[in-house]
C-alpha cells in the first residue's frame, strides 16, 4: 500500500456512501410496497457493494465485513435463488440503518461495530445461504467439482478513469482462495507516448479456489462492459479440459443513473459563501452608483442611466444565478419520509399512504437543512395523534387507509410547504380545557377554531394524554414554531372536526437577504425586517399610557401594545425623542405584537445578511449585519429577540 | 537563559509589527497581521464592552474594532488621519486594534523573549505574552488572541443562560 493519506477522500466516501444508503432505502421500499423491477434490486445490490469497495478501500474493515454479508443476501435476491420476501426487505433496511450508524462511528474515529450490528450480523449471516459461512473466509467444497477459475482480464483503456483499480479487484479475489496473476504487458507503449492515466495491461489470473461462480463474476461487477471479460471454470481432472466457456453474458448496459435525480455537483459551502458575498457586494456596488443618478449633464445622465439600468439588470441576473447554486430541491429532505412513516405506521397499526407533491421545488440549502426535523415532528404528529386506527375510520364512514399528504410549491416570493392528514382533525375541547388548565385562557369562549388550534403552538402544550416513545417527548409544536421562526418562516394550522389537520408552513426563498424598512435611532440607523413588520403609525400623546415600573403601552387598534423603545434597548447616540415626534413599528414575532419606536424611517431596502458572529459574538436584539450604499454597517434588528426580551422584562 | 544561539533558534525567530500606544511599544506578531489601515468611522453595536468601538465592513465581512488604550484602562487618545487600525485574524477570526502609529518590524528569536514583571499598574499583563529588547528600545510582545477574548464571550452567554432560565422558572 502507498503512503497516500486516505483520509482526504473519507469525507467523500462517506457522503457518497450515504447516498447510496439513501438510494437503496427508497428502492427497499418500492420493492416493500410490491414494485417488482430487477432494477430497483441492482440499485440495493449496487449501493452495497460499493459501500463494502469503499469501506475496504478506507480500512473500515467493520462496515466492509458487515455490508459484505448484507451484498450476498442480495447477491441471493438478484440470482434468483431466494424471493423478495417481505423479512427480506425488514432485514436489509434495518441492514441500511446500522451501516449509517456504523459509518458514522468509523468517521468520528471510532470502531464502526457495535452490539446491534453484531446481533444483525448474525442474522443476516443465518438468512445468506442458510447459516453459510461468509463467502470471504474460503467456500465450504463447491457442489460441482470446481477446482478453480481461470479468468481472463482485459481492460478497456479508460477504466482507471471509471474509479475502477484492478489491483483492488484482485485483492478481492485474493479473499476467495490462492490467486496467481500474469500480466501482458504488449500493449504498453513508449514512456513518452504513455497516458499515465490509461490502462494497458491485460491481465490471466489463476484462482486456486472453489468459489461460487457469483463471487468470481461479482467482483468484476463494477466494471461491466468497461473490459473483456472470460471466466472459465476449471473442472476436476477427470473431466476432459473444458472447452472456454462463452464469455460472461453481457447484463445489459444499464443506465447510469439508477435512480432519477437530476445530475448534481458537489461544490464546497464556503466556495459558495465566497460566490455569494462577492456578489452581495456588486449589490451594494450598484446600490452607491445609482445615488449619483442626479444633477450631472443631461448627455451623460442618460448614458449613466442606461449604464446603470444594465449593471442593475446584470447584477439581478448574477445574483440570481449564484443563489441559485445554493438552491436543492426538497426532495432531499422529502425522501426520508417514505421510511419514517412506515414504519410508524407499523408501530401503531395504522395504514397510511404518503402523498408527496412537488419535491422538485427548490430551497436554500441553509432552509432545507433545518426545516427537516420540524417536518418529521409534523409528520410524527400526524400519524400519532391526527390518523385514526382502521377500525374507527372505516366507523367514522371513511376510507381504512389514511393520507398524508405533503406538499411544496411557490407563493409569491416564499416557498410553502404543507403537512395535511385526513384524520380527526383536532380535538377542540381538549385543547381549550388543557389550555385553561395550564392558565392560557380564561376560558374558550367566543374564541374560533384557529385561534383554539393555535394554542397547540404554546409551549408545553401536548393534547396527548400519555407520551409515547413516538411523541410527546417534551418536545412540542412551539419548537416546530420556533424552528421555522428561526428561519423567517410561518406556521398556520387549519384543522376541521372529523376531516384532518394542515399545517402550513411558509419560508422564504433564502436567508441570505431580506427586505427591510431602514430606521433612523439617534444617530445611529438599524433595519427591521420586513417580514416581522405588521404597520408602521405615528402615535399622538394622549395614546400612551405608561405603567408602573416605566413600561410604556399604546393603542393600536382595540390592542394595547407595549413600546419598545430602540433608542433605550441599544444604548444609542444622539438626541432622545418623545413618543409622538418618531414613529412605531408594529412588529409581530411568536404570536406577539410590541411596537419598535424609531425616530425616522429612512426606506425600504434589500440588504444582504451577514454575520456578526463570523468575527464578534452574538448579540442581543441583534440578528446580524448589513453595509448600506454608502459602505456603512448596519445592524439588523431581530424581532424575536426584541419580542422575548419585553417578555422577560413583563415577567420581571 | 543565556544558552549560545543556535542555528535553530535563529531561524525560529519571530517577526513582530510594532505599534505604538503613548510612549510604549507593542509587537504584534506578523503573521496574524492581514492589513493595516487608516481610522474610520465605525457602526458602534449594542451591549458591547467599551473598548469594543463598533465594527467596520472590510470587503464584505462585519470586523470588530477595539481600541488598544481602552482595553489597557489608558485614556481614550482623539482619532486622527495618523490613527491607524491593524487588522489581524486569531482562529479564524479577523478584528481590528486602534492604535496610534504603526513603527516597524523587528525580529525576535525566542531566546530573546522575557517574561513580564509584575507591572502592577495599567497594563494588564494577561495581554502581553513576554517582552523583549530591541536594541534600547523595550517593545511588550501582545497575546493577540487574548484581546477579543472568548472569557468575556463566554461571560456573556453564561449572563444570557442564566437570565433565560430566570424567564422560564
Amino acid at each position: 500500500m502507498s503512503k497516500v493519506d486516505l483520509a482526504q477522500f473519507h469525507k467523500a466516501f462517506h457522503e457518497e456512501s450515504l447516498d447510496g444508503l439513501d438510494a437503496m432505502e427508497q428502492a427497499l421500499l418500492a420493492l416493500d410496497e410490491g414494485a417488482d423491477d430487477p432494477e430497483l434490486i441492482n440499485v440495493v445490490f449496487r449501493a452495497a457493494h460499493s459501500i463494502k469497495g469503499g469501506a475496504a478501500t478506507f480500512g473500515f474493515a467493520d462496515v466492509a465485513a458487515f455490508t459484505h454479508v448484507a451484498e450476498n443476501l442480495m447477491d441471493e435476491v438478484r440470482s434468483g435463488r431466494r424471493p423478495m420476501e417481505k423479512a427480506v426487505v425488514e432485514l436489509l433496511l434495518r441492514s441500511g440503518d446500522v451501516i449509517r450508524d456504523m459509518l458514522s462511528l468509523q468517521m468520528a474515529g471510532q470502531p464502526g461495530a457495535t452490539a446491534e450490528s453484531q446481533s444483525l450480523l448474525a442474522e443476516l449471516s443465518a438468512m445468506v445461504g442458510g447459516a453459510a459461512a461468509p463467502v470471504a473466509t474460503k467456500a465450504a467444497a463447491p457442489a460441482e467439482a470446481i477446482e478453480g477459475w481461470d479468468i481472463a482480464f482485459r481492460p478497456f483503456d479508460y477504466l482507471l478513469k471509471t474509479g475502477n483499480d484492478p489491483a483492488r479487484m484482485f485483492r478481492e479475489l485474493e479473499a476467495l482462495g490462492p490467486l496467481a496473476t500474469t500480466v501482458d504487458a504488449s500493449k504498453l507503449p513508449s514512456l513518452a507516448d504513455m497516458d499515465p492515466t490509461a490502462s494497458y495491461l491485460a491481465y490471466t489470473l489463476r484462482l486456486d479456489a472453489g468459489a461460487k461462480r457469483a463471487a468470481v463474476e461479482g467482483v468484476f461487477d463494477w466494471v461491466d462492459g468497461d473490459c473483456e471479460l472470460t471466466v472459465t471454470p476449471r473442472v476436476a481432472a477427470p473431466a476432459p479440459v473444458a472447452a472456454p466457456a462463452a464469455p460472461v453474458a453481457p447484463r445489459a448496459v444499464r443506465e447510469v443513473a439508477a435512480n432519477s435525480e437530476a445530475s448534481s455537483v458537489r461544490v464546497g459551502i464556503e466556495k459558495i459563501d465566497m460566490l455569494i458575498n462577492l456578489v452581495g457586494e456588486l449589490v451594494i456596488t450598484q446600490a452607491m452608483l445609482s445615488q449619483f443618478n442626479e444633477g450631472v449633464g443631461e448627455a451623460r445622465l442618460e448614458m449613466f442611466r442606461h449604464g446603470l439600468a444594465q449593471l442593475a439588470r446584470h447584477t439581478r441576473e448574477l445574483q440570481e444565478s449564484v443563489m441559485s447554486i445554493r438552491m436543492l430541491p426538497i426532495s432531499t429532505v422529502f425522501n426520508r419520509f417514505p421510511r419514517l412513516v412506515r414504519d410508524l405506521a407499523q408501530k401503531l397499526d395504522k395504514k397510511v399512504v404518503l402523498d408527496l407533491r412537488g419535491e422538485t421545488t427548490e430551497l436554500d440549502k441553509t432552509v432545507l437543512e433545518k426545516i427537516g426535523d420540524p417536518l418529521v415532528h409534523l409528520v410524527r404528529n400526524a400519524i400519532d395523534h391526527g390518523l385514526e386506527v382502521p377500525a374507527k375510520r372505516t366507523a367514522a364512514g371513511k376510507s381504512d387507509t389514511g393520507t398524508l399528504r405533503m406538499e411544496a410549491f411557490h407563493r409569491g416570493g416564499s416557498i410553502v410547504v404543507e403537512v395535511a392528514d385526513d384524520g380527526a382533525g383536532l380535538n377542540r375541547d381538549a385543547i381549550v380545557a388543557k389550555a385553561v388548565q395550564r392558565g392560557i385562557i380564561a376560558s374558550g369562549e367566543g374564541m374560533s377554531d384557529d385561534a383554539v388550534a393555535e394554542l397547540i403552538f404554546e409551549a408545553g402544550f401536548s393534547t396527548a394524554a400519555t407520551t409515547t416513545d413516538l411523541s410527546g417527548r417534551g418536545v412540542g409544536m412551539d419548537v416546530v414554531r420556533r424552528n421555522v421562526m428561526d428561519l423567517g418562516g410561518t406556521v398556520n394550522i387549519r384543522s376541521v372536526h372529523g376531516k384532518g389537520t394542515t399545517f402550513t408552513i411558509t419560508l422564504p426563498l433564502t436567508l441570505a437577504i431580506i427586505d427591510g424598512l431602514t430606521a433612523a435611532v439617534g444617530s445611529e440607523t438599524y433595519i427591521v425586517p420586513l417580514v416581522s413588520i405588521v404597520e408602521s403609525v405615528q402615535v399622538k400623546a394622549d395614546l400612551v399610557r405608561s405603567v408602573v415600573g416605566g413600561g410604556e403601552l399604546f393603542r393600536f387598534r382595540d390592542e394595547w401594545l407595549p413600546i419598545v423603545r430602540l433608542f433605550d434597548v441599544f444604548g444609542c447616540d444622539g438626541e432622545r425623542l418623545s413618543v409622538d415626534q418618531g414613529i412605531v413599528i408594529v412588529v409581530e414575532a411568536e404570536g406577539t405584537r410590541i411596537g419598535l419606536f424609531v425616530d425616522e424611517l429612512i426606506g425600504q431596502q434589500q440588504a444582504v445578511v451577514k454575520s456578526l458572529e463570523a468575527n464578534y459574538r452574538r448579540v442581543v436584539g441583534i440578528s446580524g449585519a448589513t453595509i448600506l450604499p454608502d459602505g456603512a454597517v448596519a445592524l439588523i434588528t431581530d424581532v424575536t429577540g426584541l419580542v422575548r426580551m419585553q417578555a422577560r422584562r413583563k415577567a420581571a | 537563559m543565556n544558552q549560545p544561539a543556535s542555528i535553530a533558534s535563529v531561524a525560529e525567530a519571530a517577526q513582530y509589527l510594532t505599534v505604538n500606544l503613548g510612549n510604549e511599544e507593542y509587537g504584534v506578531d506578523i503573521l496574524a497581521v492581514r492589513e493595516i489601515r487608516g481610522w474610520t468611522p465605525v457602526t458602534r453595536i449594542p451591549q458591547a464592552p467599551s473598548y469594543v468601538l463598533g465594527v467596520l465592513n472590510l470587503r464584505g465581512a462585519i470586523v470588530p474594532v477595539l481600541d488598544l488604550r481602552l482595553r489597557f484602562g489608558l485614556a481614550r487618545e482623539e482619532y486622527t488621519a495618523t490613527t491607524v487600525c491593524v487588522i489581524v485574524m486569531v482562529a479564524g477570526r479577523q478584528f481590528g486594534i486602534v492604535v496610534d502609529a504603526v513603527s516597524d518590524v523587528v525580529e525576535v528569536a525566542p531566546d530573546g523573549i522575557r517574561p513580564v514583571p509584575d507591572m502592577g499598574t495599567t497594563v494588564d499583563t494577561e495581554y502581553l505574552k513576554g517582552l523583549t529588547s530591541v536594541g534600547e528600545r523595550m517593545v511588550l510582545l501582545l497575546d493577540v488572541d487574548r484581546l477579543l477574548q472568548p472569557q468575556d464571550a463566554q461571560m456573556l452567554e453564561a449572563a444570557l443562560a442564566s437570565q433565560e432560565a430566570k424567564a422560564v422558572a
